[in-house]
């Protein structure tokens, strides 16, 4: 038998977790750093940080939670679209199938969906916290900006996401929800001045939403790409850029007088 | 009390819930530091993380990160073991439920249709929410309260963003979810849903209060005339009294600035004025047109 330290020892020297880890660590100012922009995940980060920073109650972490919802839901959601086809055939009977056949579809199910009204409250949060502080004045005008634009696309996210299951819910919210599409001024065939551009419900902004004059097969189509590809591939852009200029506007706001 | 407790506990009620607790938790808490910090203010002291230290990244953050993650998750997995997620019968096009009500972070604007046509309610309405919050950084010049928790150097900002925050937008989701039920009808929490409940509200547009038809020409003039001078009016009204008491005020917003503050203010307090308009007074429009009414 060998003692821990040997065992350890004989892990960590060897070619593969030098290839993988690169250098020692021990507990020096160097080594800490290094931990931090050496790695492709930690680097966000800055090497120190504001005492507040890690202080629960400045921040509430809700920026960072919010994160972490989206990426339970990336997770979720990607498993998720092994078991569904998005036509209007066969999408109820798949989330049925969720429930009846598949290993642990139900809890699969339940954590998209919790996560998704739980990402909705917690961005919500953020952007009061982001408020009281102050944090949106200068120099992060632009920054508060793009959080505007991700706090509405989680919006669009989890309501693309209600259609999905095509179930009376899903269907009657969505059906609710893009009629107003068709009251938009000009462009919307119940809208204001609509007449005008001889606009019809053929060929207004719900019928581009929809793919149709009704809550169909297109529109199944057209939320579950907007849901799982178009609005994430725009979310995650701008999350880059959001956590970027989060670091180039001086980190996590101090207060300044 | 029975309908109230199956209302509350339906699946997806259950994430309002919720957020009722967390909302009302992170509003105290930033209220109390806000308060707290004050007081430092007030007595000529260093707020609250003026004079931070630097702390190491690793491990000190990312501890504490990976513990929040941790809890976030038990949190997660724990409400998806308790509660299943609803699935209703399948979309069929030809039954309409009653109420067919939109994504519960959509409510308050659903809300809204009782008191606006949809082109406001559903369209302008939302945009003009984003636009408003993309506008505050810019629209708010006051230089203090920048990092730091505080409420006596921002009374007004922090009042006007949580009136809309919490009143406008919180308060009718919950209203939206909780008290609407078949017909978009206000219903207790003791109240039993009831399908073929209909109630007679008699409601008039405004000039028909003075006993002119909002559709002839003259109530369209008076219409017009109101709708016209809510707007110049609480955008001059202002500018008046401040040119009088605080000039320095409005030389350092500018013109373009205050006319973006006044129009946003004033379209978000339009919504107040039309709920009571239309609850207390059963007053609908307060100026048709051919085109449009509001």
């Amino acid at each position: 038998m060998k003692s821990l330290p040997e065992i350890t020892d004989k892990v960590k020297k060897n070619l593969i977790w030098k290839s993988i880890f690169r250098r020692d660590y021990r507990n020096t100012v160097r080594d800490k750093a290094q931990a931090v922009f050496g790695n492709v995940f930690l680097h966000l980060h800055p090497v120190q940080v504001r005492e507040s920073a890690v202080k629960l109650r400045f921040t509430w972490g809700m920026g960072g939670i919010t994160f972490f919802a989206f990426i339970l839901l990336v997770i979720t959601g990607v498993v998720l679209m092994f078991y569904y086809h998005p036509s209007i055939d066969q999408a109820y009977t798949d989330i049925k199938d969720l429930e009846f056949q598949v290993p642990f579809g139900v809890i699969l199910r339940n954590l998209h969906r919790w996560g998704a009204h739980f990402m909705v409250i917690v961005v919500m949060i953020h952007m009061f916290r982001v408020f009281m502080t102050g944090s949106y004045k200068a120099p992060r005008q632009f920054n508060w900006g793009i959080g505007v634009f991700l706090l509405v696309l989680t919006f669009l996210l989890s309501f693309t996401g209600y259609l999905t299951p095509w179930d009376q819910l899903g269907f009657w919210a969505i059906t609710v929800g893009t009629n107003m599409g068709a009251a938009t001024p000009l462009l919307g065939y119940q809208g204001p001045f609509s007449e005008y551009l001889h606009i019809t419900p053929y060929n207004d902004i719900r019928f581009a939403l929809l793919g149709g004059a009704q809550v169909g097969g297109n529109a199944l189509l057209r939320s579950y790409i907007w849901h799982c590809v178009a609005i994430p591939l725009i979310s995650i852009i701008l999350m880059f850029v959001h956590f970027w200029r989060v670091r180039k506007d001086g980190g996590i706001s101090k207060p300044q007088k | 009390m029975e309908p109230f407790i199956e209302i509350i506990t339906q699946p997806d009620n259950i994430a309002i819930v919720i957020m009722i607790f967390m909302v009302s938790f992170f509003m105290v808490w930033a209220f109390q530091q806000a308060f707290q910090n004050d007081r430092l203010l007030a007595a000529g002291l260093p707020v609250e993380g003026e004079n931070d230290k630097f702390v190491d990244t690793f491990k000190p953050l990312v501890r504490i990160e990976l513990i929040i993650a941790v809890v976030v998750m038990v949190g997660l997995t724990v409400w998806s073991i308790a509660v299943d997620a609803p699935l209703e019968e399948i979309a069929n096009p030809t039954i309409t439920p009653n109420p067919a009500k939109a994504p519960w972070y959509f409510l308050g604007l659903q809300e809204l249709l009782v008191y606006f046509d949809p082109w406001l309610a559903g369209v302008v309405l939302p945009s003009l929410i984003v636009v408003g919050l993309l506008a505050i950084p810019y629209i708010d010049i006051n230089p203090k309260g920048n990092g730091y928790y505080t409420f006596s150097e921002r009374k007004y900002a922090i009042m006007i963003f949580s009136f809309g925050f919490f009143v406008l937008w919180l308060l009718l989701i919950v209203i939206g979810v909780f008290f609407r039920g078949p017909g978009w009808l206000w219903y207790w929490p003791w109240q039993e849903w009831d399908h073929a409940r209909v109630v007679f509200e008699p409601t008039k547009d405004l000039t028909a209060v003075i006993g002119i038809d909002s559709r002839s020409l003259p109530g369209f003039i008076i219409g017009a005339f109101l709708v016209g001078s809510y707007l110049v009016g609480g955008m001059i009204a202002p500018y008046r009294y401040w040119k009088k008491n605080n000039p320095e005020l409005l030389a350092k917003l500018g013109m373009v600035r205050y006319v973006t503050i006044m129009f946003l203010f004033i379209t978000m307090m339009s919504i107040p004025i039309k709920m009571v308009l239309r609850l207390v007074f059963l007053i609908k429009y307060i100026w048709i047109t051919p085109w449009f009414n509001v």
